[in-house]
């Protein structure tokens, strides 16, 4: 009996392990059959977007730009973005008038894996509706399944009220198949204007005159600057912004467009300098190197506020009011921004960019509807009053303080725009510029293996697939 | 009606209506058949959908996996052994096959070391099941939410801040650090601290099947043991431990392959970041973030091609066990 029981436990053990073994071994695999699956749609995709204009079904049957009526009553257009928690509140303000006024419903799905979520989308078929698109050059490869916004947004009007840069940013091959639903001014230089009053009437001219007010002004705070790149799997993309912001104006435009669109080298000259005056700013950060590759970029800002304060300036988009210690900070009183300075004169009045791109994969009567509403100036408006966001469209100016309306004045007025490099690169030239970031600030002596590194990743991200 | 609701309903109905109506089908076919024959006839049957389950949804990826990862980014031409080459020359892709050796190691035998340990420990004292259950509840949380608990404990601020992280807390009492414990890359230390974290939740699961192993081994054979004057360590060590054998191999073998998954830790902990990165992340970051289908798929196999042997010599001890009964 006795040993009836030890064999049957020992029996059931081993089953138990085995079927655990089984369903292990079986997930692993199954989590490589996307590669497997997708022979088809796939490689159809890159390969399609190379030859052009082969986008016979894509564009098919824009009919008639819809206006909203009862007909689109009980129907639901499927939505998936980057936005949550506050962000995707503003949405929800911002899209209900429209459902008030259709019937419809939007459903919207927040995530952070946008890019994982589209990449199989495309290659699989199943995607939402409408769509925020990880950035330009990835717009530029799903263009083919991306339905033209021509024949569903009212173009004329659009247009006028957009800013041209933004507009050609969202079509390719004379297509329309992106528009900004949202945007950012990269490069502002935040301050507590109750530590730093000078600066804000004042703003320096130059970098140079920058470290010179540095220098003078030292014992007003523990350190310079203030700095944090954690930001999960994107962690570094911070760092790029200041590696971008830098480039516009030490090497110009000319040598920024070269570099984004792969034709410059990591190794270059002029590249490799600007690593080096990010590595300075590095080197004066609040905390060193472990504090800024430990500290998220939402709340890289609060040694501001502290008292004594952390630092002097953070460098940060126009979207970081939004966020940790800015959210409960007084707009004007507890934090004001100047521009980034001038490095080379040369180029004087570039801007840098960047925005949330939509795109439209299903055309259904009311995903078109909300497609033509989301770029009208009364939606915009909605969600630029509510904050933390500035509009492509010209006519939104209902901005809640003079902060993002100075913002907004800057990317209107933008002698030199350019939009956020990294975000034009290829994915995979991004993300690898995201850890390269990370890897600098950890050990910058390590600066030229990083780069030779990123110049091997430049080598087959932007080959032809 | 939800949908989803729907969907519950036809699951938890319909399946096994399905199931059960498979099963007299076959007994249908079955009945103009031989007694003999059917005899043979019916596994089969039975394993049919399985089997054909197994070949759509295992065997057919598994074999277009190995077919990408002979060709290029989109799949449209093969390049050979380019993506091979690319794998094992690349510095990014050999640190992770290095970390995952690592994980391997290190991460079997701190669950199966713990588990055992545990589980015979725990054998001796009145509140097991209060221990055990302790002990076994990491496994019931999530890897991403472990990964956000662990790092809480791991977090770092700023020298002379207050430290909000558990650990730099705990080593400020003694006035040292603080210490970025995720970023300290020599000798691996953070790849470590990772494996740690994954220890933390399977020691659990191991601890559980060593124990009903335990269970199962005759106390008359120990209270012999024990007449006979062996100490209670020669009785772990000569009669428990041998006895305990072919448990821990499948124990170890499940570990094995958790350590060669192992992705969501470092995924959420460091991101790959500071040396930490491992496999299963190239292959997501080859395939999702990269888009190149071919690299991914390379990376797949080359996982694939390691946990084989080991499941190879599992199946080889289950069977010689079964040849003994």
């Amino acid at each position: 009996m006795e040993e009836r029981t030890n064999r049957r436990s020992r029996i059931a053990a081993l089953i138990a392990g085995a079927t655990l073994l089984a369903a292990a071994c079986s997930s692993g695999t199954a989590s490589s059959s996307p590669a497997a699956s997708s022979g088809g749609g796939g490689s159809a995709a890159p390969s399609a977007a190379a030859s052009g204009g082969a986008s016979a079904g894509a564009s098919g049957g824009s009919a008639a730009p819809s206006s909203g009526g009862g007909d689109l009553a009980g129907q639901s257009v499927t939505v998936i973005g980057t936005w949550g928690g506050d962000e995707e509140k503003a949405f929800h303000q911002m899209v209900a008038p429209w459902e008030a006024q259709t019937g419809a419903k939007v459903a919207y799905t927040g995530t952070r894996d946008l890019n994982t979520v589209l990449t199989t989308g495309v290659a699989s078929g199943v995607l939402p509706d409408l769509a925020g698109l990880p950035g330009p050059g990835q717009m530029t490869q799903w263009a083919d399944s991306l339905k033209d916004l021509g024949g569903v947004l009212d173009v004329p009007t659009y247009t006028s009220e957009t800013a041209p840069a933004l507009v050609k940013l969202g079509t390719v091959n004379s297509k329309l198949v992106g528009v900004f639903i949202k945007t950012a001014v990269k490069g502002l230089i935040w301050f507590d204007p109750k530590v730093l009053a000078d600066v804000g009437t004042t703003p320096p001219a130059t970098w140079d005159a920058l470290q010179t007010y540095i220098t003078t002004n030292k014992s007003k705070a523990q350190s310079p600057w203030c700095l944090g790149v954690e930001s999960g799997a994107a962690s570094g993309w911070p760092g790029t912004d200041w590696i971008e912001d830098i480039v516009l104006r030490q090497a110009g435009p000319d040598v920024y467009q070269q570099w984004y669109q792969g034709k410059v080298k990591w190794t270059d000259a002029a590249i490799k300098t600007a690593w080096t005056t990010f590595g300075d700013v590095v080197k004066n950060s609040f905390g060193g190197s472990a504090t800024v590759n430990s500290t998220n970029f939402a709340n890289a800002g609060d040694p501001l506020f502290k008292t004594p304060p952390g630092c002097m300036f953070l460098h940060q988009a126009s979207f970081i009011t939004g966020l940790g210690g800015f959210k409960t900070a007084k707009s004007g009183t507890d934090y004001n921004f100047f521009q980034f300075p001038d490095i080379n004169t040369q180029y004087t009045g570039a801007v840098e960019g960047a925005g949330d791109l939509f795109g439209m994969f299903h055309d259904t009567p009311a995903a078109k509807s909300l497609m033509a509403y989301l770029v009208t100036a009364p939606a915009q408006d909605i969600w630029v009053k509510i904050g933390g966001a500035l509009s492509a469209n010209k006519n939104a100016t209902d901005y809640p303080d003079d902060i993002s309306k100075r913002s907004a004045a800057i990317l209107t007025s933008a002698k030199i725009f350019a939009f956020d490099a990294s975000d034009l690169m290829p994915t995979a030239m991004n993300d690898a510029f995201w850890k390269g970031i990370v890897a600098y600030i950890k050990d910058p002596s390590q600066l030229d293996s990083i780069l030779s590194n990123l110049d091997t990743v430049q080598t087959s991200a932007y080959a032809a697939p | 009606m939800d949908p989803r609701l729907i969907t519950a309903i036809i699951v938890v109905v319909g399946v096994p209506a399905v199931l059960i109506g498979y099963i007299i089908l076959t007994e249908q076919i079955l009945r103009p058949i031989p007694d003999r024959r059917r005899v043979t006839l019916r596994p089969w049957l039975w394993l049919l959908p399985a089997l054909l389950f197994l070949a759509v949804f295992l065997i057919y990826p598994t074999i277009g996996t190995i077919i990408h990862s002979f060709q290029n980014t989109a799949g449209t031409k093969f390049i050979g052994l380019d993506n091979y080459v690319y794998f094992f020359t690349s510095p990014s892709t050999l640190g992770a096959l290095k970390n995952n050796v690592l994980w391997v190691i290190l991460l079997t035998l701190l669950t199966v070391g713990f588990g055992m340990m545990i589980a015979v420990l725990v054998d001796r004292v009145r509140y097991e099941t209060v221990a055990k259950a302790i002990i076994f509840l990491p496994l019931a949380i999530s890897m991403v939410a472990a990964s956000v608990i662990w790092r809480f404990m791991f977090l770092y601020n700023a020298p002379g801040e207050t430290q909000t992280g558990t650990l730099n807390a705990i080593v400020g009492l003694f006035g040292l650090g603080p210490f970025p414990w995720l970023q300290i890359q020599d000798f691996s230390f953070n790849t470590i601290l990772l494996i740690v974290v994954m220890a933390w939740m399977w020691t659990g699961f191991c601890m559980v099947i060593i124990s009903a192993a335990l269970k199962g081994i005759s106390a008359e054979l120990l209270e012999a043991a024990r007449v006979d004057g062996a100490n209670e360590w020669q009785v772990f060590r000569r009669i428990i431990f041998p006895l305990l054998l072919p448990t821990l191999a499948v124990v170890a073998t499940t570990i094995v392959i958790t350590a060669l998954k192992a992705f969501d830790i470092v995924y959420v902990m460091t991101g790959g970041n500071f040396d930490t990165q491992v496999m299963a992340q190239s292959m997501i970051q080859e395939m999702f973030t990269n888009g190149n289908f071919g690299r991914a798929s390379a990376v797949a196999v080359v996982l694939l091609i390691t946990i084989v042997p080991v499941m190879a010599l599992n199946i080889r001890r289950f069977q010689a066990q079964e040849a003994i009964r």
